[in-house]
Order: structure tokens, then C-alpha cells, then sequence
């Protein structure tokens, strides 16, 4: 008999988000996992941050994030679109938060997809032990990584850790060949928007065996009313978003200096 | 396999120029069609009704002004001014002189009309008082068919006070045989006609009738050859002067003989669709699979080196420019359900051959470049779209999509070629399917399909529950009980489908009592003369002359009445938040949320009824004093907060469009009891009744007319359009939509199903954005879904449309089944497009 234990493994989530296709191949849903290590200054997402469960006021009306689930009960949601994952080769995409936290909940996740038959990504910053990195690589085709900087102290300055356990990971992962790895680098004013520091990330990127693809992603305050709602400041103030001149520019510096394909947006 | 060549054409300066030319002014009413059919029908009386429309035909098209515009290629224009049209007095006539005044400044599609024209139809239209089709249609419906439109259950406006059209004609017979072969045709059966056939009389005068209405036709071409001729020697520009040679040349030949090259081909086709519309008043004459009939021209003169693709793509745009160049004045109330000056003219490309093959072929795509390089609401341009359908349409079609002028709309043949096959059309005719006007599936040239034969409004016969049959203080109904007593929502549900049936039977009645009129007063033998088999049947296509024959009126307002029955099942029985008694209360308070002036006007007009029963008079003063009373009537307060909770209840309930089983099972029963009982009546032609699910733009309108229903809407809001969720109520993006609207039975409604969805241009850029795009369609469609169509525009761009009319003019959005530029609505339907939820807006 097969074990089908793996989908009452249970996980806590703030939001499924169906028809993304702007995350990886063709049409996507998108299962958010809740909790994160870093505090990223831009986040734009910082419902996503703490594992609790909060409240967060949304047009006026508060509404609860965090939703203890079973992989079966998010699976339910997530084959409803199989006729458009199988139009255009798309899948289950996981992201957060750091969905490596809950590592037990995020294999068992990517194993369902796989046992669908979709495609799988997972958008993650690597913050976790290799050993359970290794657990989900089976099961993963396409690993969205977050490299934010190359410097540990500014990394930390700006995200609450250093990202030294990140890049490790980053080789790692890209020496396992088991997986598609993307890079992929927000673009945050005051923080790493240099030609220099990008290019710092794009050499390192380049180098590791496997990558081919980098996607620079420009800042954006989508997120700032999110903020409001949960009653905290917006740490980025009034930061403007890349300009599209400028946001050209540096994927030319990257094309003309890596043997990378960069896209911009992700 | 790849056996097409899709490389596009630029777009020539002509065409820039030729829509310039169309658009400089408003559009015009002209008299001049009104007076010569009017003189004709004065010297005809007495003879045969048939043979009247045919000599009137005649001195129609021997007599209307013709004019060849500037630059034109294809040529024949039905009004001096561009973008004019002429008047139909013999279907009706009296709105129009009411609206004299008001039609040059009304909201939606206004025109022009001059006082000359004004007086010159009130010379003319007074003949025809008793003689038009909607004066006998009325006298032909029951009584209760009557107050069941007085009630605005359904309207079957379309039909009442115009021609049908509503038809995909043979233009292939016409290019490839010419019109003499038609003649010849008809010569023979006239002369295989016995003495002693019981239908003698009618077939001969029919027979008769088609000669001299294709002669006609003839005729009128060859005015348009001298009239080039005539130009060509006055003309200056050697360029132009060769050109107008041309023209001369080519309207001499067709469409009496067999087109010989494309350009031909293009003029014949062009003849028979604009004379089509002189000879009737109808819409939706559609030019179906134009990319299949017109193909082997095309693909002779590019072997023959007599052409280029160049060249080509010209002419198919100059023929896209014409179809922008018919018009047509419809009543203000119908103007606001057709809203944009649109003729409907569906042309279709893609899909099967009759064989079960891929179709795409040059054309295919020539057609869809044509579309943006006019980028204008004429022709309806639509796609088929099956699991052998070449990807690289697709995405080309995609491409059209994305520049937000609404086209294409998206078919789905694996659905509707089995739909079509299920009411007893072969495989072969049904792979040959167009569509008509907004979305109805049909035969070409074989097919007098009745589509769009009426509005059903579904909300109605829900509302007839809870007041019992009873409407504004009177009986409106059947009876089905006092809501308040129900013990079940099943009793609930049975209450609703026994008002449907009831008012459906109506619906057959009102549509068959038209379509008897027509046969009677307007049988139009030059329409007939290309539709199977109407000559060899010696019968006019309105008397069931055409091989299928079916009516098919659309009902809309699915959503709601899913919602609505969901929400008496969950929080009345299965949750008993409150009672029906509660709800009624809430739904006739419009949920306490205040009245607006037509809430305030129909209880003055119930009031002055009640008064006049009790034998009294209601004053002016009385009237006034009501309204003013509703209008700043003030609940009690522990009421008013009752219903504000009922209300948000409501409003927090799931609803249909969000993926859930337990709701979109309901819409799936909702849609059946319009779609079930139909199929079981007949029509005077010898067809079936088959179900459509869509409201063109009526939703609007006649939501004006209905109430507060038990989904939460409040009185007079739009109803929802076809089968898409409601507007602004789909929270899931849009394979949760899709997924829904495909849980519904498609197959069961074969005169078509509509479902809008309005995508972000975020959601389409980029390579990826297409592909994604084609996905979404396909994905809806491998789960059965009919029909799919797109506004990308965001919805900042339109409310700024709305403030800045004079910025947009050329802005075109999809309304329902066709496009219409957005500052010419009405602004209570821009209101309804904006609502519509713009999905794929996330990042």
C-alpha cells in the first residue's frame, strides 16, 4: 500500500495565491508559509514575518493571518488549477516567510506536486541547515534563491542576519545538480542599488556550477499599507523604485560581464 | 506542420485616412430609404406580400444615392454620410418620432438627425400605422404575455421592432457562382414547379420575388461601376484615376458573374453584406468563416503573381473599414442594451474544417491583423479555438487581446461542436459552425437560428416568489405561495422553478406571435435567396425555408440567482440566521440602505393604482408627496441596523465565481432551469427553442427594473452579465472564475453562453504573459467552458475615460458580445465595466 502519511503533515500558512505568473514557468499557485529568520527593511510581505498568528487590518476590516493546515487541505486548493498547469507546464510555487522553517511541512508540500505531476519551485533565502535543504532537493525543480548582498555586515545591517550560511548553502545546492537554481536579487534603494554590488552578486552567482539565470527585481512599496495594518512603521520611509533606465542598465552590465541571462522582474 | 505563412503586413496610409474619413462627425439619420420603400408599398398595394418586398427592394436600390468615399477600394455605402443610416418604418416607426428630439442628445448612441429629415418622415411614416410587424406581433401574444413584459420578466424587443438578421448567409455561393447562378437556380425550380403543387401560389410568387431582388442587387453594382467611371474621367491623380477604373471594372463583373481574383471577391462579399441590411433591418448579419471562403482567391492570386500579400492585407482592411461604415438607430431603451453603434457583425477565424482538420490559414491571421490596424468595433472578430488549433494563432490572437480592444472573443469547439451535434445537426455542418452576433453557434448559410430572440431577465421570476406573483401591486404571475410559510429550502427552490416555467412558456409565446408576424409582413426573398434551402423549399427563410431552424432567446442573471438560492438555503434553513419573512422585509427596505428615485416613483405610481381602484383620484400633490416621503424615509433604528446585519451576512457568504463546489453546484441548477424547459417548445418554422446564456448589455438596463435580491444587491443595480460571476464578487483571480463558470452545463446552452473577464495589461506583457494568457483559455475550455472574452484596460485608465471623455475616444472596451468605443456608453454601463473585477492585478 502507499503511504500517503506525508499529507496530513500539518503547517502553518497566511495566504494561497492562485494564477501567479510572474514566479517561475507558466501558470502557478503560490502556498505562502508563515515565519521568517531575516527582517528585511523592504519586505513587502510583513505579514509573513512572525510565526504567530496576527491581525492585520485590511480595508478597514481586521482579518486573521496564519491558518494551521494539512498538506491535503492546501492540495485540495492547489489542483483545482491542473488544467492550466498542464497547458503551460506550471506547478506549485512555495515561498514565505522562509519556508525551510517549517522543513517537515515544505517536503511534504513539494512531494504532493510532485505527485501530481506539476512543477515545483520554492522561493527561499537558504536559511537553514543543508542537511534539510537535501530533504526537499528530490522533490524540487526549480529553486528560487534570494542572494541580497554580498557583504555580511551590510546583509545584516539591512536583514537582521549575516548571509554567510546563505552562500554556503547557494554552492551547495548548485553543487547538488538536483535542482534548477535561479538567482534572484531585490534591487533596494540606499541598500544594494550599485552596479558594483549587483555585479558582486552577479560574479557570484556566475560562479556557481549549473546557474544561468539571474532576475533583478526592483524595489517596489506595494507593502507599505500593509504596515499600517499591523500597526507598524514603514522602515523604507518614501524610497523610490528603480527607474526602468536604471534597472536596463545594470542587466546590461550583468550580461556584459557574466555569462548569466538576466531578466528583470521575476 | 506548418503550412501557413503568418508574417504580418504593415498597415497602409490609406487606412489611417479611410477611418479618419468615418469618424469625422456624428453619424446621421438619412430619409431617403423610408420614403422609396414608402412610395413603392402605395403603388403595390393588393399584390402578393412577397412580391412586394421584392419590387420595393428594386426601387430601393435603383433609386438610394450612392457615393464612392474618398480613397475607397471596396465601395457601396447605404448612407451619404459616413457612418449614417437609414430608417425601417415598416417594422415599426412611432418610437423613433417620439425620440425625434431627444435621440441627437441621449447618452447612448445619439445621432443626428436634420429638421428636413424630421418632416420628411412624418410625411411618410403615418402609412404604415397598422401595417407594421410589431403592430400585428402584439395582436397575436396572449394577454398574459403581455403584462408578463409589462412586468420586464423578459423583453423581446429585438425582433418586436426590427428585422431578425441574426444570419451567416452563403457570401461563398455568391463570389463562386455569382448572382446568375443563383438566378439560374431559381429558374430551375420555377420551371420544375407543377400547376398542380398545393403550394403553387406562394412558391411562384417566392421564386419570383428572389429573381427580382438578386436583379436588383445586379443592378445596383453596376450603378457603382458607372458612378467610378464617371469619377475615374474627372479624376486627376493618375494613381486614383487607375483606381477608380478598377472599381468600374470590378462592379461590372460582380456580383452577377463568378468572382475571378480577391479583390473580387472582397467586392461581392462587400455587396451582399451591406444590401442585406438595406433590404431588412436586422443585426448581426455576420460574416462567419471569412479567412475559409475567401482563401482560395487569395491563395490563386498570390500563385499567379497577380497580387501581393501586400495588396491583400489592403483590401482586407478597406472591407474592415466598411463594415464600421453601416449603422443603425435603435429605440433609446435598446440603444442602452446594444450600446455602441454595433452591428454585430461576428467574423470568425481558426477552428476545423468540415473534415475535423486544423483551418488556419493565412487569412487567419491577415484577419486578425486587419483588426488592429483598423482598430475599430466592426467586424466582431472571434476565434475558434480546438485541441488541434496551431498555437502561433493563439498567441497572434493573444497579441489583439492585449492592445484592449476587446477582440477576440474565444470559442470553444469541443464543446460546442457536440452541443450543436445534440440538437440534430450532422458532424460535418456542425465543424462548419460560425457565430452570430454576440456568441450564438451556427450554421453557415444553412441556418435560421431566431438568436438573441429576447431578453430573460432569471432575477424576475425570484422576485415573483417572494411577492407571491404580485408586482408592484398588481398580478404579475402565477401564484406560488406565501414566501413566509415555506418550510424547506426545497420548497423554496420548487416555488422558483414553477415561476420560471410559467413565465418561460410567455417567453415561447411572445417569441412565436413574432415570428408569425414576420412571416406574414416581412418576408425578405434576397436573404432567403442565400440560405439553403429556401429555393428548394419555394419557401422565404421567414416561413422555415432554411435547413435548421431554431429560436433562441437569452437568459441572464445566473449569478445572482446562485447566490441568492444559496443564500436561502445556508442562513435561512440550514443556519436559520433569519427567516424568509426577514429577508422579504430586508429585500422590499432595500436592505436599509435607502431608496433611490425609481424605488420612490414606482410606489407613487403603486399608490396612485390603489388609489384609483378605490374609485379615487391621486392628485399631483398626492404623487409628489409620496415620492418626497420614500425618498427621505427613515427606518426605525433597531430595524434598520437588522437589516444592515442581514445584509452583511449576505455579504460575507461565499459566492458563485470563487471556485466553490457547493455554490457553483447551485448556478449549475440555476442555468438549467432556463436551459431545460426550452428545447421542448416549438416554433412556427418547424424548430426547436434552444437556450442562450447572456445579456449583451442588458444586464443593465433591466436591472434598472428589478429590485433588491436576496445576493445582497441593492434595487436597480445591475444584474450580472451571461454566465460570469458578479461583478467585483470574484475574489480567486481567474482560474477560480473560469473554473466556476465551467461548472456550469455549456453543452446545454447551444445558442451560446458569454462569460466576460476583465484582465489587467500586467497580467499579458512579455512573451510569457501571452503564452500564459493562450493557457488560461485553453485550461478553461479542456474543462468544457463555451465562450471567453477580455477587457485589458486597467481600471485607472477608465475612470479617468470617464472623466476625460474628449482623451478617449478611440478607447475601445468589450462590452458583452462585441466592442463599442467607452465614451459613447452610457455612463450607467461604463459604471458596470469599470465594477468588473480587473483580475491579475497582484504585483
Amino acid at each position: 500500500m502507499i503511504d500517503n502519511s506525508y499529507l496530513n503533515v500539518k503547517g502553518r500558512i497566511f495566504d494561497i495565491q492562485r494564477y501567479s505568473i510572474h514566479d517561475g514557468i507558466g501558470i502557478r499557485t503560490i502556498v505562502f508559509l508563515k515565519g521568517c529568520v531575516l527582517r528585511c527593511r523592504w519586505c513587502c510581505n510583513p505579514e509573513s514575518q512572525s510565526y504567530e498568528i496576527e491581525t492585520m487590518m485590511v480595508n478597514g476590516r481586521p482579518r486573521t493571518y496564519g491558518q494551521d493546515v494539512t498538506v491535503r487541505e492546501v492540495m485540495e486548493t492547489v489542483r483545482r488549477d491542473m488544467p492550466y498547469y498542464n497547458r503551460s507546464d506550471g506547478g506549485l510555487t512555495l515561498s514565505g516567510g522562509e519556508s525551510l522553517l517549517q522543513i517537515k511541512f515544505a517536503e511534504a508540500l513539494l512531494r504532493a506536486g510532485k505527485d501530481l505531476g506539476v512543477n515545483t519551485a520554492l522561493e527561499s533565502m537558504g536559511y537553514a541547515d543543508f542537511s534539510d535543504i537535501r530533504r526537499i532537493l528530490p522533490f524540487l525543480d526549480t529553486y528560487l534563491m534570494d542572494i541580497k548582498h554580498m557583504d555580511p555586515i551590510k546583509h545584516k545591517e539591512w536583514c537582521g542576519k549575516e548571509n554567510t550560511l546563505m552562500t554556503e548553502n547557494a554552492k551547495k545546492i548548485a553543487a547538488s545538480r538536483q535542482t534548477k537554481l535561479v538567482i534572484r536579487v531585490p534591487v533596494i534603494p540606499g541598500f544594494n542599488d550599485t552596479e558594483q554590488e549587483i555585479l558582486d552578486i552577479a560574479r557570484f552567482a556566475d560562479s556557481l556550477p549549473g546557474v544561468e539565470e539571474i532576475d533583478l527585481l526592483p524595489y517596489h512599496n506595494f507593502g507599505e499599507g500593509k504596515y499600517a495594518g499591523l500597526g507598524r512603521p514603514y522602515p523604507m520611509g518614501d524610497a523610490k523604485r528603480p527607474t526602468d533606465d536604471f534597472m536596463q542598465a545594470l542587466k546590461s552590465q550583468v550580461e556584459g560581464k557574466t555569462d548569466l541571462y538576466c531578466q528583470i522582474g521575476g | 506542420m506548418k503550412d501557413f505563412d503568418s508574417t504580418p503586413v504593415q498597415k497602409s496610409e490609406r487606412i489611417t485616412r479611410l477611418v479618419r474619413h468615418l469618424f469625422e462627425k456624428m453619424p446621421e439619420i438619412e430619409p431617403v430609404r423610408a420614403e422609396l420603400i414608402t412610395e413603392s408599398y402605395r403603388s403595390t398595394e393588393g399584390l402578393p406580400e412577397t412580391t412586394r418586398k421584392a419590387l420595393a427592394f428594386d426601387h430601393i436600390l435603383k433609386n438610394l444615392p450612392i457615393i464612392i468615399r474618398p480613397e475607397e477600394l471596396i465601395v457601396g455605402s447605404t448612407t451619404i454620410a459616413p457612418r449614417g443610416c437609414q430608417t425601417y418604418p415598416e417594422f415599426s416607426y412611432e418610437w423613433l418620432e417620439a425620440e425625434f428630439d431627444t435621440v441627437e442628445h441621449r447618452s447612448a448612441d445619439p445621432f443626428y438627425i436634420s429638421e428636413d429629415t424630421k418632416a420628411r418622415l412624418k410625411a411618410v411614416n403615418p402609412y404604415w400605422k397598422g401595417k407594421t410587424t410589431s403592430e400585428l406581433a402584439r395582436a397575436y401574444m396572449a394577454p398574459e404575455t403581455l403584462r408578463a413584459m409589462d412586468h420586464n420578466v423578459f423583453t423581446p424587443g429585438n425582433y418586436y421592432y426590427n428585422g431578425v438578421g441574426h444570419v451567416n448567409v452563403h457570401y461563398d455561393r455568391v463570389i463562386k457562382e455569382g448572382l446568375s447562378g443563383i438566378i439560374a437556380q431559381t429558374k430551375e425550380a420555377l420551371d420544375a414547379l407543377t400547376f398542380c403543387d398545393p403550394e403553387y401560389a406562394t412558391k411562384r410568387r417566392f421564386l419570383e420575388a428572389v429573381i427580382i431582388s438578386c436583379s436588383a442587387v445586379i443592378h445596383y453594382a453596376k450603378r457603382y461601376s458607372r458612378l467610378a467611371k464617371e469619377e475615374a474621367e474627372k479624376e486627376k491623380d493618375a494613381k486614383r484615376k487607375a483606381e477608380l477604373l478598377k472599381i468600374s471594372e470590378v462592379c461590372d463583373h460582380v456580383p452577377l458573374h463568378p468572382a475571378r481574383n480577391f479583390w473580387e471577391a472582397c467586392q461581392a462579399f462587400w455587396f451582399v453584406q451591406q444590401t442585406i441590411q438595406i433590404e431588412s433591418s436586422g443585426h448581426s448579419i455576420s460574416p462567419g468563416r471569412f479567412d475559409q471562403y475567401m482563401y482560395p482567391y487569395y491563395a490563386s492570386d498570390l500563385k499567379a503573381g497577380t497580387m501581393t500579400r501586400e495588396e491583400a492585407q489592403e483590401l482586407i482592411d478597406c472591407v474592415w473599414v466598411k463594415l464600421n461604415d453601416l449603422n443603425k438607430v435603435r429605440d433609446a431603451v435598446s440603444a442602452e442594451g446594444f450600446a455602441g453603434y454595433s452591428l454585430f457583425q461576428n467574423l470568425i477565424v481558426g477552428g476545423q474544417t468540415p473534415e475535423g482538420e486544423d483551418a488556419t490559414n493565412d487569412l487567419s491571421f491577415m484577419c486578425l491583423d486587419a483588426t488592429k490596424h483598423v482598430f475599430l468595433p466592426q467586424p466582431s472578430i472571434s476565434i475558434r479555438v480546438w485541441n488541434g488549433s496551431a498555437q502561433e494563432l493563439l498567441i497572434r490572437a493573444a497579441e489583439v487581446t492585449r492592445t484592449g480592444i476587446g477582440f477576440p472573443a474565444y470559442y470553444n469547439d469541443e464543446i460546442i461542436i457536440p452541443s450543436m451535434e445534440n440538437r440534430g445537426i450532422p458532424l460535418s455542418d456542425a465543424r462548419n459552425y460560425s457565430i452570430i452576433g454576440c456568441v450564438e453557434p451556427h450554421v453557415p448559410g444553412k441556418e435560421d437560428g431566431w438568436h438573441d430572440a429576447a431578453f430573460f431577465n432569471m432575477v424576475r421570476p425570484l422576485e415573483m416568489v417572494f411577492y407571491n406573483g404580485y408586482d408592484q401591486g398588481e398580478e404579475a404571475s402565477i401564484h406560488t405561495g406565501n414566501v413566509e410559510n415555506f418550510t424547506s429550502y426545497e420548497e423554496f427552490k420548487a416555488a422558483y422553478k414553477k415561476q420560471m416555467e410559467y413565465n418561460i412558456a410567455l417567453l415561447v409565446n411572445a417569441n412565436n406571435a413574432i415570428d408569425r408576424a414576420h412571416a406574414e409582413r416581412s418576408p425578405l426573398p434576397f436573404e432567403s435567396a442565400l440560405i439553403d434551402d429556401c429555393i428548394g423549399k419555394g419557401k422565404p427563410l421567414q416561413s422555415g425555408g432554411a435547413v435548421y431552424n431554431f429560436t433562441g432567446p437569452q437568459g441572464f442573471g445566473i449569478a445572482n440567482v446562485a447566490d441568492s438560492l444559496y443564500t436561502v438555503k445556508k442562513l435561512v434553513f440550514e443556519e436559520k440566521r433569519f427567516t424568509l419573512g426577514e429577508l422579504k422585509r430586508a429585500m422590499e427596505m432595500n436592505f436599509g440602505k435607502g431608496f433611490d428615485e425609481i424605488t420612490a416613483r414606482e410606489t407613487a405610481a403603486q399608490v396612485a393604482r390603489e388609489m384609483k381602484r378605490q374609485g379615487k383620484v391621486a392628485t399631483e400633490d398626492i404623487i409628489s408627496g409620496t415620492i418626497r416621503q420614500v425618498l427621505t424615509m427613515e427606518l426605525p433604528p433597531e430595524e434598520k441596523n437588522r437589516m444592515e446585519e442581514i445584509w452583511q451576512m449576505i455579504d460575507d457568504l461565499p459566492k458563485y465565481g470563487n471556485d466553490i463546489d457547493e455554490v457553483d453546484e447551485i448556478a449549475r441548477e440555476a442555468a438549467h432551469f432556463y436551459t431545460k424547459p426550452l428545447p421542448n417548445y416549438k416554433n412556427p418554422r418547424g424548430g426547436i427553442f434552444q437556450a442562450g446564456l447572456y445579456p449583451v448589455s442588458a444586464n443593465v438596463p433591466l436591472g434598472a427594473q428589478t429590485g433588491a435580491t436576496p445576493d445582497g444587491r441593492l434595487a436597480h443595480m445591475p444584474v450580472a452579465d451571461g454566465v460570469s460571476p458578479t461583478n467585483g464578487k470574484d475574489l480567486h483571480g481567474p482560474t477560480a472564475s473560469c473554473n466556476s463558470v465551467a461548472r456550469l452545463d455549456h453543452g446545454d446552452a447551444s445558442n451560446g453562453t458569454l462569460f466576460n473577464m476583465k484582465i489587467h495589461p500586467t497580467a499579458m506583457s512579455g512573451e510569457k504573459g501571452l503564452a500564459d494568457f493562450v493557457s488560461l483559455v485553453r485550461g478553461f475550455f479542456d474543462q468544457k467552458g463555451m465562450h471567453m472574452q477580455f477587457n485589458v484596460v486597467d481600471k485607472e485608465t477608465l475612470l479617468d475615460a470617464q472623466a476625460h471623455p474628449e482623451r478617449y475616444q478611440g478607447l475601445v472596451v468589450r462590452v458583452a458580445g462585441y466592442s463599442a468605443l467607452f465614451t459613447t456608453l452610457s455612463k450607467s454601463l461604463q459604471d458596470d465595466i469599470i465594477r468588473r473585477t480587473a483580475q491579475g492585478q497582484y504585483r
